[in-house]
């Protein structure tokens, strides 16, 4: 598993110690009253040409006439999780911040409900936007190791394409196996319950003619979508998943 | 070296000019000028740096006395610029001014190439093309048509007003047709105007009543233009007046019959209170009306069924109103003719239909209104009195203006209906004023570009509205804690401080923009009229002629145009009664000759009519042959591309000046 | 009529009491299904999560598929699959660089793609196609009285809103009032239930289904309708969790505005498959409806108990 490639944490510019000890409030000598952060951006933390590339999407075009209106913020039931909002995520994008995108909480969040979409005074395929980046996060592997989106996305991946279909009971076991297994235990009465009702089937499904489907996806295998869309080879893995274990 | 084809006594002088840099810069100009002076006919050939300048039109002048020069070609920018000029020049030089001849060697070459040697190769081609083709040149004289001095305004909101009171006022007559009942337009059902909160019904009424007092105005309201025909300075216009009921003579505006009609309760949805109140089946549509004269609605009037008279109602009205006996229930449409020189149209427009935007909960919430509601809300005349009171009977003590609403939006229209943000605010301190509530202002950008608005918005925070950036997606009702439970609620993200807000409110006021009118397209096309992409009336040039359009005599005036606010409205209407007032006073137009005519030899086949954009082609009395109107023809040439017989010829456009020129683009040596 | 028939992963998992009752109530209305030959797992949300041109080339696979089986077009219940088979529809529509691509995969297959198959949904299908006519004759025991909160979820009307208004839809509305229920107005009948972090993130995902259930009492349902297997799965599995986290909040009771009720005892309202409401309605069985699946099995209501079954 590649290790999370994010830029150096801030400094904190005040050390503690170059303040009285004593916080009167808790009665707690050894905490800092207050903790600073510098937040200021530089030229060279953008990542130039990563907005073109994620708009050069068919589609995605629009971005560039976003006015920051903040319509989507305002719809999407998940806005208020995230650590930037859909909002930021798109000027963010547009300016090239890509680090600071890729980094956010916010394209896990995303559940595509599509309520953002179609409601942009712009037109902006925001929903696709998401997805764009959600690909490249996984493609940098810009994710903790144990966080359960990006891992059930590539389980999910993985077992439609060897199988070609998926028997979701086995999917979430394995995710909640992958990233959290105290939580798993916790599942046991939901899986009970399933099984007791027969929506919890023993068996894995999948089609008959896996072997074609494998030669299908191996055609696609050996492009790069961005070179496709940008026009220009760039050559590199070509859109395989990274985070295989 | 190949012979001048046609005139051998033509004398030509060719200039060149250099433009500064900007035809130098591309164009090897003394080069060009040599290589013309060689070519047959061309007398003399120059170069110089600034045609057009007063010395450069000089030296034309100069040149055509002395060396007997009868042909001049000039190689500069586009004839849309200096065409004019030059023709000028050369007419004082002597000469007819359409013995010259201009070549766009700017535009079309210099401006667009990036070779030299290639550029000047293009110049040399087109100025060779000139030179044979000025050649063939014939003098033409620019006609006259005399201008009818009346006018006609249609549409009769504040720009109508303003402009037909302007022209009245220069002794001219004017006709006025509206519509609606009564003239006033929007500007009639708003409370207080911004920034000044001038109150718009004192204002606008003194305006309204000089309107129906003037001499000059003869004001036909409650009727439609139906027919338009003719051309600049003569215009044939048919109106259609509708039916009131009411001979508008005879009735004196004393309101007994409203009195005394069937209906003791108003019942019926009131147009001018936006439907917040009601009216009876005779009505005068709000009391400074002008003309000051009621009217029946045959729709709901018992005397009539479904708008067909039956005289069965037992028209109390008729009884009240005695002696005066202005009602007449037979009284049918009636069609009038007029003869105007020149046409102003100041149709005004729509408000965006909410309809479109279900996800804002009009009609679904009660409590959520549109703008225009609101100014009949507040209005002192209003159905309420100016008592801001929900249609569930409580009074608001938070409210939620959305901005935007229908406007700078690619899911319904694109542009920006620039009065909103002004009036959003307006609104949110008479509310304010009304109500005591809390009101919050949820919007994009703040546009307060005139005089004194930005001041407004600056007194508007100081009046404690709360302005939040960050544009509404949704209206719900439902509640997500107990506060917000029974109320409207707004989710929204407030861009500037970086949070998604709920925020409950009792009544939500939706910011409408400004559209085309519903028959835009029909009134546009009756009048000979572009319009934009977005259905607003197109104007001739966005920056220097605002109010033209590319018909010659009707003008623009208003929100028809664009949208806009009352003090730019009032201006265009100045500006388009002035420039009707060029024509009018001018007395007559000069028109271009570069018109078409028909040859003897046409047989009639018909094949021109119906082709010509301007409907200039008749045929003659006897049916025979086919003629054309030269005060209606354009010179757009389709008619003389399409005659089958080659019997029609365009001035400075005949065969051989057209043929002369593209040999001479193609010859080379 | 006939159509290809696309279940999708849900209908054969989780999702099994939509089959359950999708198949009987299309038969009795003489609409035959052709199950798609070797169909595979559409891609969902998450697949385009990961590689949006293989997603296209997972589900152009079951595309092509249909268009060999030569039925005009193609019936997708689940949500999720209805939206991506038309989204890839509308991707390889607008980019011929990538549909030149899936062509080139499909040809391992000896399949092509020629996008002249459309892909519906149930409910556009009973409304449009079989119409509210041919569904009022078809019930025995009209469902009168039962209150339904209709909820439609969000990958059936956006971004898409090709049978119904993306604000406002009344499709299944329509439908059900057909069949004798009542509809209760329900502000919420589109917006998201939190997909696929119910699990992932119960936090936000939870509260996200919690809010649905919540207003369906608030506003006096009996029982929430769905159309879309993992919506039905969030609203009806996590009860007790949500009762845990938020079972304490009060409501205005619906039949009693001026008293409150507490949420968590009603939040084991009945959460159903529109196409089980059709089939009580037609006369099955609880049990041939797959009605016992849910976690708040529903009984037939007293009203239609009354009336003798279909024969």
């Amino acid at each position: 598993m590649t290790a999370l490639s994010a830029p150096p944490a801030p400094q904190p510019l005040l050390q503690e110690s170059s303040f009285p000890s004593v916080n009167q409030r808790t009665g707690d000598a050894n905490k800092p009253v207050m903790e600073l952060k510098r937040t200021i951006k530089y030229e060279s933390d953008r990542v130039k040409g990563f907005g073109r590339e994620v708009m050069s999407v068919p589609g995605c075009e629009q971005l560039e006439n976003c006015i920051q209106c903040g319509t989507c913020s305002g719809l999407c039931p998940l806005s208020i999780y995230m650590d930037h909002t859909p909002r930021q995520v798109m000027e963010l994008t547009r300016s090239d911040f890509k680090n600071e995108v890729l980094q956010s909480t916010t394209i896990w969040l995303c559940a595509s409900c599509y309520a953002c979409t179609v409601e942009c005074p712009k037109q902006i395929r925001i929903t696709d936007i998401m997805y764009e980046l959600k690909q490249r996060a996984i493609h940098e592997g810009f994710y903790p190791r144990r966080f359960p989106i990006p891992v059930l996305a590539q389980e999910f991946y993985k077992m439609s394409r060897k199988r070609g279909r998926v028997t979701e009971n086995f999917l979430a076991t394995i995710m909640f196996l992958k990233t959290n297994i105290p939580a798993a235990l916790g599942m046991w009465r939901l899986g009970l319950n399933l099984l007791r009702r027969g929506r919890f089937p023993l068996k894995l499904e999948g089609i008959k003619r896996k072997d074609e489907l494998e030669r299908m996806m191996a055609v696609v295998d050996k492009l790069s979508i961005d070179a496709l869309n940008t026009g220009h080879e760039n050559g590199g893995n070509g859109g395989r998943p990274n985070g295989t274990h | 070296m190949d012979k001048v084809n046609g005139n051998h006594d033509a004398r030509i002088g060719f200039y060149v000019c250099h433009c500064g840099h900007n035809i130098a810069a591309m164009v090897d100009c003394t080069e060009v000028a040599k290589y013309v002076g060689q070519l047959p006919g061309v007398v003399l050939s120059r170069d110089y740096k600034y045609m057009c300048s007063d010395p450069g039109q000089e030296l034309i002048q100069k040149d055509i006395k002395e060396f007997g020069l009868n042909r001049i070609v000039v190689a500069s920018c586009s004839p849309l610029l200096h065409e004019h000029t030059f023709r000028s020049a050369v007419e004082a030089g002597g000469l007819n001014p359409f013995f010259f001849h201009m070549v766009n060697i700017r535009e079309q070459d210099s401006w667009v190439h990036t070779d030299r040697a290639e550029a000047t190769t293009k110049a040399k081609a087109l100025s060779r093309a000139a030179v044979r083709r000025v050649a063939h040149h014939k003098a033409l004289e620019v006609k006259q048509v005399p201008v009818q001095p009346d006018v006609l305004v249609v549409g009769g909101g504040i720009a109508g007003i303003h402009a037909a009171l302007t022209l009245a006022k220069a002794g001219k007559k004017v006709y006025l047709v509206e519509r609606e009942p009564s003239i006033g337009g929007h500007m009639a059902k708003f409370d207080k105007t911004f920034p000044t909160l001038d109150c718009a019904a004192c204002i606008l009424t003194p305006k309204m009543s000089e309107v129906g007092a003037h001499k000059n105005i003869t004001l036909w309201s409650y009727s439609e233009v139906v027919k338009m025909d003719g051309y600049v300075g003569n215009f044939t216009v048919t109106i259609k007046r509708k039916p009131r009921y009411i001979n508008e003579d005879l009735c004196t505006g004393c309101q007994e019959c409203i009195a005394n009609c069937i209906y003791k309760e108003p019942k019926f949805t009131d147009e001018f209170n936006e439907g917040l109140g009601k009216r009876k089946p005779v009505y005068i549509p709000f009391p400074q009306a002008t003309p000051q004269v009621v009217l029946i609605d045959p729709e709901v009037c018992l005397n009539f069924k479904r708008g067909v008279l039956t005289d069965k109602c037992k028209k109390t009205c008729v009884e009240a109103c005695g002696e005066k006996k202005a009602i007449d229930f037979k009284q049918k449409e009636e069609f009038r003719e007029i003869k105007v020189g020149t046409i102003i149209v100041a149709t005004g427009f729509q408000t965006f239909d909410v309809g479109r935007m279900p996800q804002y909960g009009y009609g679904r919430y009660p409590n959520v209104y549109t703008s225009l509601e609101v100014e009949r809300l507040v209005n002192a005349s209003g159905p309420t009195a100016g008592d801001v009171v929900l249609r569930d009977g409580r009074h608001p003590k938070s409210i939620g203006i959305i901005h935007c609403v229908g406007s700078r939006d690619r899911n319904t229209n694109r542009w920006c209906s620039r009065v909103c943000c002004m009036y959003s605010m307006k609104l949110a301190h008479l509310l304010k004023e009304h109500t005591a509530a809390e009101i919050y202002n949820f919007y994009i950008d703040i546009r307060a570009a005139g005089k004194g608005y930005e001041e407004f918005y600056d007194k508007l925070l100081e009046e404690g509205v709360h302005f939040i950036r960050g544009r509404v997606g949704e209206v719900t009702d439902w509640a997500f804690i107990p506060e917000e439970e029974g109320k409207l609620v707004i989710r929204v993200e407030d861009t500037l401080a970086g949070v998604v807000r709920r925020i409950p409110v009792d009544m939500v006021v939706l910011a409408t923009g400004l559209e085309p009118h519903a028959d835009a397209q029909s009134v546009r096309r009756l009048f000979n009229m572009s319009c934009g992409s977005e259905g607003f009336f197109l104007e001739r040039h966005p920056k220097l002629a605002p109010v033209n359009t590319f018909t010659d005599g009707i003008f623009l005036a208003g929100c028809c145009q664009s949208p806009k606010d009352i003090p730019d409205s009032v201006a265009q209407a100045g500006a388009a009664a002035a420039e009707a007032l060029v024509l009018i006073d001018k007395g007559h137009i000069e028109q271009e000759p570069n018109t078409a005519h028909i040859l003897d030899d046409c047989s009639g086949c018909k094949s021109c009519i119906p082709l010509c954009p301007y409907t200039a082609i008749t045929l003659t009395e006897d049916g025979k042959k086919a003629v054309i109107n030269e005060a209606l023809c354009k010179g757009c040439g389709t008619c003389v591309a399409a005659c089958p017989s080659g019997s029609i010829v365009q001035n400075l456009f005949d065969d051989e000046e057209v043929f002369s020129e593209i040999q001479g683009v193609l010859a080379y040596d | 009529m006939k159509y290809s028939y696309f279940p999708g992963c849900s209908l054969k998992g989780t999702g099994r009491a939509y089959e359950e009752s999708l198949l009987p109530v299309l038969k009795a209305l003489g609409v035959e299904l052709e199950e798609l030959d070797d169909w595979n797992c559409c891609g969902a949300t998450a697949y385009m999560a990961v590689d949006e041109v293989k997603a296209c080339v997972m589900a152009s696979r079951n595309l092509a598929i249909a268009e060999k089986a030569g039925h005009q077009e193609l019936l997708a219940p689940c949500s999720a699959c209805y939206l991506v088979l038309n989204k890839t529809k509308h991707y390889l529509h607008e980019s011929p660089v990538v549909e030149a691509v899936v062509q080139k995969a499909l040809h391992q297959a000896n399949l092509t793609y020629s996008g002249n198959t459309p892909v519906r949904h149930p409910l556009d299908v009973l409304v449009n196609n079989v119409g509210i006519d041919a569904i009022k004759k078809r019930v025995t025991q009209p469902l009168k009285g039962l209150k339904v909160a209709p909820y439609y979820g969000c990958q059936i009307v956006r971004p898409y809103a090709t049978f119904d208004d993306q604000y406002n839809p009344t499709t299944m509305d329509r439908l059900l009032e057909a069949i004798g229920c009542t509809m209760v107005t329900y502000p919420l009948k589109t917006r998201c239930c939190g997909g696929s972090l119910t699990g992932t993130l119960p936090e936000p995902g939870l509260l996200c289904a919690y809010v649905l259930l919540k207003e369906a009492i608030a506003r006096g349902a009996d029982v929430i309708a769905t159309v879309c297997p993992l919506c039905q799965f969030n609203l009806d599995c996590y009860r007790d969790k949500m009762a845990s986290k938020w079972g304490d909040e009060t409501i205005p009771d619906p039949r009693n505005p001026a008293a409150r009720i507490s949420v968590g005892p009603q939040l084991n309202m009945p959460v159903v498959y529109f196409t089980q409401l059709l089939g009580l309605a037609f006369g099955f069985s609880e049990k041939e409806l797959g009605l016992h699946r849910g976690f708040t099995p529903m009984r037939k209501p007293a009203c239609a108990r009354a009336q003798p079954a279909a024969a």
